[in-house]
């Protein structure tokens, strides 16, 4: 069997960035729980600034630069997706969701998701729920039902002691596993001309 | 080989000057432009139809009909004709009129359009922009071809015991291309019928108008209308030439940054690697252009986009001159180059007649002996 394809979409902005370190954690608990049932991962993962202009020009232009587009190619082809974004202004950053904007909206279907975000406080929590969620679930994207935030006191002493953040990074990632691990998505063979079987060149309507 | 101009019709200000042209001035501008391009030598005009400012030219073929009777030899075309918001039955009736006083000097570029409140403000459906093309399109076809139409369909009252007038000139129907960005369905309909595939070209990477041209063209096999590189292509284009290379770019950075398509996105470089657009001297133009046959193969038509961005008049006059006498004799010659004998020109009026007419000679024998 091939190996599996796990892609990570990170918008945290700064460097070092608490996203990134969050989508990192993910990624180490998803590729060491699938390692163990013997199975082959590959990670790519993305850091949206990196790509940050060429997102806005797609946006006005409707294209993807060369750069973009194997970021994409990676992102809508891969056998699960870790996407971890800081909530700006109780919601996904702009550069976050303009990335999911420019993305064919059924590019990914069926696509099991894990879903995480950071803040400087644990108040920003429900942004998760109220706002990547649905977001994923519009785009037909298969949603594990643990999502993980991480608020600044996560990574230090006011951590929540009974369910810590290691605890819901391992749970999360524990529900992603048998979803990556079950997944054709990275060798199905997609038809950039596929269109509905039941096309007729001259039109669809049938007298009664 | 075909080569020619394509004009959206966008009214916007000259980001050097403040301007911003008037309808009624920009209207004459392009009038202007359109007989220029004869002048200069080239094979095609076409017009843009939009239904929303900035944009005015709502009747592309009011302005092809005008036209028409200043011009001799260019053929009239469009860029694209709506065929989701049009009625079939009005394009049938007033191209078939606009082939008769052109002398068939015409042929339509059908196009579904992409602005979301058209479709509304005519009664339709964005979301139904494929099903809309596909029969409007089948309808048109038979309107021209028979001169009895019985007919029912999802998007359009009945007809009855319909005959379109005037009847094509010749009893021939006018060429049709079909036009699109992205759409396999539109390039599946093109092929279908042995039409002309238009692909826009100037807007997306060279890499994908590849693919769609390639797609059509094996449809085009597919359907037994020919070989797959004797299918009609055509393509957008774009450009903006000094004869100094570094003049070019300087002049047109302004327009470029500013203009409503992709103005404020990416850098004049960037989009000039990844897209058609070429800005420079007319060699420049001309090496980039004889690519366009390394990835589409040969083709029939090239048109080109000259006037938009709120360039001024004097300089688009200017540039059909540079394109007239500089760019299309070298490029007519080169792309005849190596060009198999049997891949055909684009469909003319007159050669459309005269394999309608070698079929009709043909065709009485056969009911002689039938009878």
């Amino acid at each position: 069997m091939t190996a599996r394809k796990l892609a990570v979409v990170s918008a945290g902005l700064s460097q070092p960035s608490s996203t990134r370190m969050l989508a990192d954690r993910l990624v180490d608990a998803t590729v060491a729980r699938l390692t163990e049932q013997g199975v082959e991962v590959e990670v790519t993962t993305v850091e949206l600034r990196d790509v940050a202009s060429d997102i806005m020009n797609n946006m006005l232009t409707g294209f993807a630069s060369p750069k973009l587009e194997a970021v994409i190619d990676a992102v809508t082809g891969a056998d699960g997706l870790i996407a971890v974004t800081p909530i700006f202004t109780t919601s996904y950053s702009g550069l976050f969701k303009s990335f999911f904007d420019v993305l064919d909206n059924r590019s990914l279907t069926d696509m099991p998701v894990l879903i995480g975000a950071t803040a400087g406080t644990a108040r920003h929590s429900l942004a998760l729920d109220y706002a990547l969620r649905p977001m994923f679930t519009y785009l037909h994207a298969v949603v594990v039902p643990t999502s993980v935030f991480a608020a600044s006191e996560d990574w230090g002493s006011g951590a929540d002691q009974v369910k810590t953040l290691p605890d819901r990074i391992d749970r999360a990632a524990g529900e992603l596993v048998p979803l990556v691990a079950a997944s054709d998505r990275s060798s199905q063979v997609r038809d950039p001309f596929g269109f509905d079987a039941s096309l007729s060149p001259i039109g669809g309507f049938q007298p009664s | 080989m075909q080569f020619g101009i394509f004009s959206v019709g966008d009214i916007t200000t000259d980001p050097t000057t403040g301007t911003t042209p008037t309808d009624a001035s920009r209207l004459q501008d392009i009038l202007t432009i359109a007989q220029h391009a004869e002048t200069v030598g080239l094979d095609v005009f076409a017009m843009g139809e939009h239904h929303n400012p900035p944009f005015f030219p709502s009747s592309p073929v009011a302005i092809n009909s005008y036209l028409a009777a200043k011009t001799d030899k260019i053929i009239l075309s469009t860029a694209t004709t709506l065929i989701t918001t049009n009625d079939p039955v009005r394009i049938a009736e007033e191209y078939a009129m606009l082939q008769h006083l052109s002398g068939g000097r015409m042929d339509l570029t059908l196009g579904r359009g992409n602005t979301g409140p058209v479709y509304p403000w005519f009664g339709e459906d964005i979301r139904q922009g494929i099903p809309l093309a596909l029969e409007k399109y089948a309808l048109l076809r038979r309107l021209w071809r028979e001169d009895v139409v019985d007919w029912e369909g999802q998007f359009r009252t009945p007809l009855q015991g319909f005959t379109s007038t005037p009847r094509p000139l010749d009893g021939v129907a006018p060429f049709i291309w079909h036009g699109s960005i992205r759409s396999p369905e539109i390039a599946e309909q093109a092929a279908f019928y042995g039409d002309g595939f238009f692909s826009n070209h100037i807007f997306w990477p060279a890499s994908h108008t590849q693919k769609m041209v390639g797609f059509y063209r094996q449809r085009f096999e597919h359907y037994g209308h020919g070989r797959a590189d004797q299918a009609i292509v055509g393509l957008g284009g774009q450009v903006f030439m000094r004869k100094n290379s570094q003049d070019a770019v300087r002049e047109f950075r302004p327009y470029f940054d500013n203009a409503p398509v992709y103005g404020h996105g990416p850098s004049l470089e960037d989009f000039t690697s990844q897209t058609p657009l070429t800005v420079g001297s007319p060699q420049e133009v001309i090496d980039k252009t004889l690519g366009f046959r390394d990835y589409v193969g040969d083709y029939q038509r090239q048109l080109f986009l000259m006037d938009h961005a709120g360039l001024p008049l004097k300089t688009v006059l200017e540039q059909l001159d540079l394109l007239g006498e500089e760019v299309v004799p070298v490029l007519r010659r080169e792309f005849a180059r190596n060009r198999p004998a049997d891949v055909p020109d684009a469909p003319t009026h007159a050669s459309l007649r005269a394999v309608a007419e070698t079929a009709e000679a043909q065709t009485p024998l056969k009911t002689k002996v039938n009878s």
